[in-house]
């Protein structure tokens, strides 16, 4: 095992580097024709209107503050900087260094959205074919690369399931959204962002989708279902045909979280599942990175029966060339500003071409290899399971549980994250999904050499051996991090509540 | 041969996991797909190419979008601002680029700690107490604004401006929609283009949820009556929400002295590059009212102590309000934001600094009116059509050619003109909106004048 030291720079808040008159950056000096033009700023601008008082910014000089940052990037672990990311549901990939030279070209980045057509041809035919190939992996016919994030996505799935009954006249009565319990915590927030009831079905024994529990529920209500697949604990969903009929049949639409598509990729299409919308992370499986937070891109695409309900614009190519299209006369409106995230776009595009057909299954194929490997090697080892459906084989992730640990030595799966943490490996998904007691969800990916799934089977193993011989060495991680054990309900609690400098100085005096 | 991305690629390995694991073929992985949705053919997408190839294509695509011989003119919601280059150093670190959300805060304290600066700033330069840590861009941030009043009223229409953007407006109406929330706008008074008070007063009611106003406006002059129009909004005890370009605030009063309860805006000048309008960052602050913070939507970033009490340090807090553990009763379903231009902006202002924020918001304003008043000097042309005080952007209105042939005839000459307002807004005539930021020089305006007037002339 590696021994893992993380920086600690003790790094103060930029506003304590602050020294009055210090600068990091000069703006340029108004020519004088120019100044004479615009007179005395301060009789221009209406005086009611006038700062009076400068924002108290930090005045930091260049140097300082590009340490200050240096500092605080080494106090961050990140996949292209760390040994191992499997952080369930994330699909924490490698992010490919040629795909950030790419999109700093500045025929990218100086771009404005509302210049001419005939000036941006290079972007919107990037858009164009990056849409077309999304389509053609998800089995789709139409969509849009408008939504910025995968939630933001759901949210456009939802609204283009609303605007599809209102159409049918059938809005007031179809209220309702079929959510499992393993889903996502965005699916039900989606759909109640977009006007409608969650209904939440109970999963099966084996994790999956209960056809009984699902029956009782569908009915003249039902708007839709959305469904991951694989499912959150990993698992193919076997009776997806039947799921999206029960659900056709009550007349709602099936709504397909994309969160998991890595693992089927060139395997198997949502599209010829049954599936009416899907929703795409293009900061998951097509490794774009995903930025500390974002930003993301949640690409939508749909059956050709919901095609006049997209979002405008799209980009359409005729004989003179590529052209944003307004042309959507049932459309829901816009989501986003402008078109989405155009830069993740163009990585997502040189990820395409660097892997092609046959470099994408290849992926699934590895991601769904590594998770099973890991699977296989953990639920062996002490104190840890594999709950549901033991026998059948994972996807690209899986959900272990560390619920005997816990009961035989107090070491709950939140000190096994943090016991990672100090090994130099990130943790997975922990507590989620909700159905797993003590979940570990597990997501090791394609791009994680066996060394590293070896790595971190070690340390979960060495882990449960101290658990179980001195367990407060387990419960007093980490120990190797930048910090030790945080107090998240002081971070929360009214009276020590702290959300900013200007709050921290009311609270401590001019700190 | 085994593709770079992929270590376990290597036949070998895969032989012997899978022999570890007790497989003969990766096949049995996926035999639990039935048979009737696999895919029994290749892809249809193009690759797979190596490095060099990947390269030398995109980089043919990228020469197809056209240079200018200057920025362009063009502003609205996103503008053409310099980015200094320590920006893009930090957030091209792979430590922050390639992190995901920072779920273990002992290891993510960099992310945390900028994120909370970034709050921090942001308050410091709209006057607000507390500010989330970024929605996707301005039109969202004004959308999840108009849920959050409704949340906070529980009335359910908003007023804005007559002359807001079409494109924030058409967001403002898919969020709000679902809660059967009314958009009314708002008249304004044709010489200054400022808000219509009598107006406003008389569309208010005891259904209003909120007040809306952009600061500066969307054709970039100034409302001048903002605690005025604070007041009637306090009065009939809806929300007033202000909606802003964070660098007019180095010379603007900020939202928070005169009475906004939530303040939005376009975070992009702020250290982010155009990117063709996408990632932008979405600005979101309210007032420090507990009630308030606590239908905030997104994430926040909040400052506490180890468990041992030694040390500072940062979490994401209050997130009872989340999606991952209120789900639907969440205050939004909103998780992946746009941190990373987030982090751009804390470097961005910091470099800055209250100093130089000011020179760059007055160097923007003195270019922007060396402009107006070159261009207005044209025969046929009035710029701006409004008599207030604009900021950076401004109407141009052309007597004898049509905004369509003027920006055509600009473009023959390898300049960018500004956007057209005919269609948004055909009651100004022939009307384009420009946009003068310091990436235009006095030579770059002197070109575009001098094109005008052959323009015009021809």
């Amino acid at each position: 095992m590696r021994r893992f030291r993380q920086a600690d720079w003790d790094e103060p808040l930029i506003f304590e580097l602050s020294y009055p008159g210090r600068v990091g950056f000069i703006p340029p000096k108004a020519e004088p024709e120019v100044s004479d033009a615009a007179g005395d700023i301060e009789e221009l601008v209406p005086q009611n209107m006038l700062r009076r008082e400068p924002p108290r910014l930090p005045e930091v000089s260049e140097v300082m503050v590009l340490r200050h940052y240096i500092h605080l990037s080494q106090m961050n672990y990140g996949v292209n900087s760390g040994i191992f990311y499997p952080l369930g549901s994330c699909t924490m990939k490698y992010n490919p260094v040629i795909n950030e030279a790419l999109a700093s070209n500045p025929g990218l980045t100086e771009l404005h959205p509302e210049q001419d057509e005939s000036t941006v041809q290079g972007v919107l035919e990037m858009m164009y074919w990056l849409k077309r190939w999304l389509m053609e992996i998800t089995g789709m016919d139409d969509g849009t690369l408008q939504p910025a994030a995968g939630a933001h996505g759901e949210f456009l799935g939802c609204l283009l399931i609303r605007a599809y009954h209102e159409d049918r006249g059938e809005i007031d009565m179809r209220r309702e959204i079929i959510v499992p319990d393993s889903a996502h915590g965005t699916n039900p927030a989606s759909a109640m962002m977009a006007g409608f009831k969650v209904v939440e079905i109970p999963s099966g024994e084996d994790g999956c989708v209960d056809l009984e529990a699902l029956r009782s529920v569908v009915g003249e209500h039902t708007a839709g279902m959305m469904l991951t697949n694989p499912n959150t604990l990993g698992i193919f969903e076997s009776d997806i045909v039947e799921i999206a009929e029960i659900v056709h049949e009550a007349g709602g639409l099936m709504y397909y979280d994309g969160a998991n598509l890595n693992a089927i990729l060139g395997r198997c299409r949502p599209g010829d599942m049954g599936f009416d919308i899907v929703h795409l992370n293009l900061h998951k499986t097509f490794s774009t990175p995903h930025g500390g937070g974002g930003p993301g891109s949640g690409p939508v695409l749909v059956k050709e029966f919901l095609s006049d309900f997209l979002p405008v614009p799209t980009v359409e190519k005729s004989e003179e060339g590529y052209y944003l299209s307004y042309d959507r006369p049932k459309t829901i409106g816009k989501i986003h500003g402008y078109y989405g995230n155009i830069n993740p776009m163009l990585k997502a595009y040189a990820y395409i071409l660097s892997m092609g057909p046959e470099g994408l299954k290849e992926a699934a194929e590895i991601s769904v290899l590594n998770a099973n490997y890991i699977a296989r090697k953990l639920r062996k080892v002490r104190g840890i399971t594999l709950p549901r459906a033991p026998k059948r084989p994972r996807k690209h992730e899986a959900v272990l549980s560390a619920s005997e640990m816990e009961r035989e030595t107090g070491v709950r799966t939140l000190n096994i994250a943090k016991a990672l943490l100090d090994r130099g490996l990130h943790a997975p998904t922990i507590y989620f999904p909700l159905i797993v007691p003590e979940a570990l969800m597990i997501e090791p990916t394609e791009t994680e050499p066996l060394e590293a799934l070896d790595a971190f089977i070690e340390a979960v193993r060495e882990i449960s051996e101290i658990a179980y011989s001195k367990p407060e060495e387990v419960l007093s991680a980490p120990r190797n991090t930048s910090v030790t054990r945080l107090d998240e309900a002081k971070a929360a609690h009214p009276k020590t509540l702290c959300l900013s400098w200007r709050m921290y100085k009311e609270r401590f005096g001019e700190g | 041969m085994p593709h770079p991305y992929i270590p376990n690629s290597v036949a070998e390995i895969k032989e012997k996991m899978m022999e570890e694991m007790g497989i003969k073929s990766i096949d049995e992985l996926y035999a639990d797909i039935p048979a009737e949705v696999r895919l029994e053919r290749e892809l249809e997408i193009p690759g797979p190419y190596p490095e060099q190839e990947v390269k030398r294509r995109i980089e043919g695509l990228l020469r197809r979008n056209q240079r200018f011989r200057c920025p362009p003119f063009l502003g609205g919601g996103v503008w053409p601002h310099y980015v200094p280059v320590v920006v893009d150093e930090i957030v091209s670190r792979a430590e922050f680029l390639t992190s995901y959300t920072p779920y273990q805060p002992e290891i993510t304290q960099g992310m945390l700690q900028t994120l909370f600066e970034y709050q921090s700033l942001i308050c410091e330069l709209t006057g607000m107490e507390v500010a989330n840590s970024s929605m996707y861009d301005w039109a969202t941030a004004l959308g999840e604004a108009a849920r959050m009043a409704e949340r906070l009223t529980r009335r359910s229409m908003i007023l804005v401006p007559y002359l807001t953007s079409p494109s924030r407006l058409a967001v403002l109406r898919a969020y709000t929609e679902p809660v059967d929330m009314k958009v009314v706008q708002v008249d304004y008074d044709e010489a200054t283009g400022l808000l219509d008070l009598e107006d406003l007063k008389e569309k208010i009611n005891s259904e209003t949820a909120a007040v809306y106003i952009e600061n500066p406006s969307y054709l970039g002059f100034v409302e001048e009556e903002m605690e005025a129009i604070a007041e009637v909004a306090h009065d009939a005890g809806s929300l007033f929400i202000v909606g802003v370009d964070p660098i007019s605030l180095g010379l603007l009063r900020p939202p928070g002295d005169y009475g906004a309860d939530i303040v939005i805006g376009e975070g992009q000048p702020l250290g982010n590059h155009m990117n063709y309008g996408g990632p932008l960052l979405g600005i979101f602050a309210c007032r420090g009212d507990p009630k308030m913070i606590r239908q905030m939507p997104g994430r926040i970033i909040g400052m506490t102590t180890t468990v041992d009490g030694s040390k500072r340090g940062f979490v994401m807090t209050l997130q009872t309000r989340e999606q991952h553990i209120r789900r639907e009763r969440a205050t939004s379903n909103i998780c992946t934001n746009q941190a990373l231009c987030a982090v751009a902006a804390a470097v961005y202002l910091s470099l800055l600094g209250p100093n130089g924020l000011r020179e760059l918001a007055e160097l923007i304003t003195s270019r922007a009116h060396y402009a107006m008043r070159r261009i207005g000097e044209l025969p046929g042309v009035k710029a701006p059509i409004f008599s207030s005080y604009h900021f950076k952007e401004f109407t141009v209105s052309f007597e004898d050619k049509t905004v369509g042939e003027v920006h055509r005839e600009l473009l023959s000459r390898g300049i960018h003109g500004g956007k057209s307002l005919v269609e948004e807004f055909p009651e100004l005539g022939e009307t384009a909106l420009y946009c003068v930021t310091e990436l235009h020089t006095k030579e770059d305006i002197d070109l575009l004048v001098s094109a005008l007037e052959e323009v015009l002339e021809g």
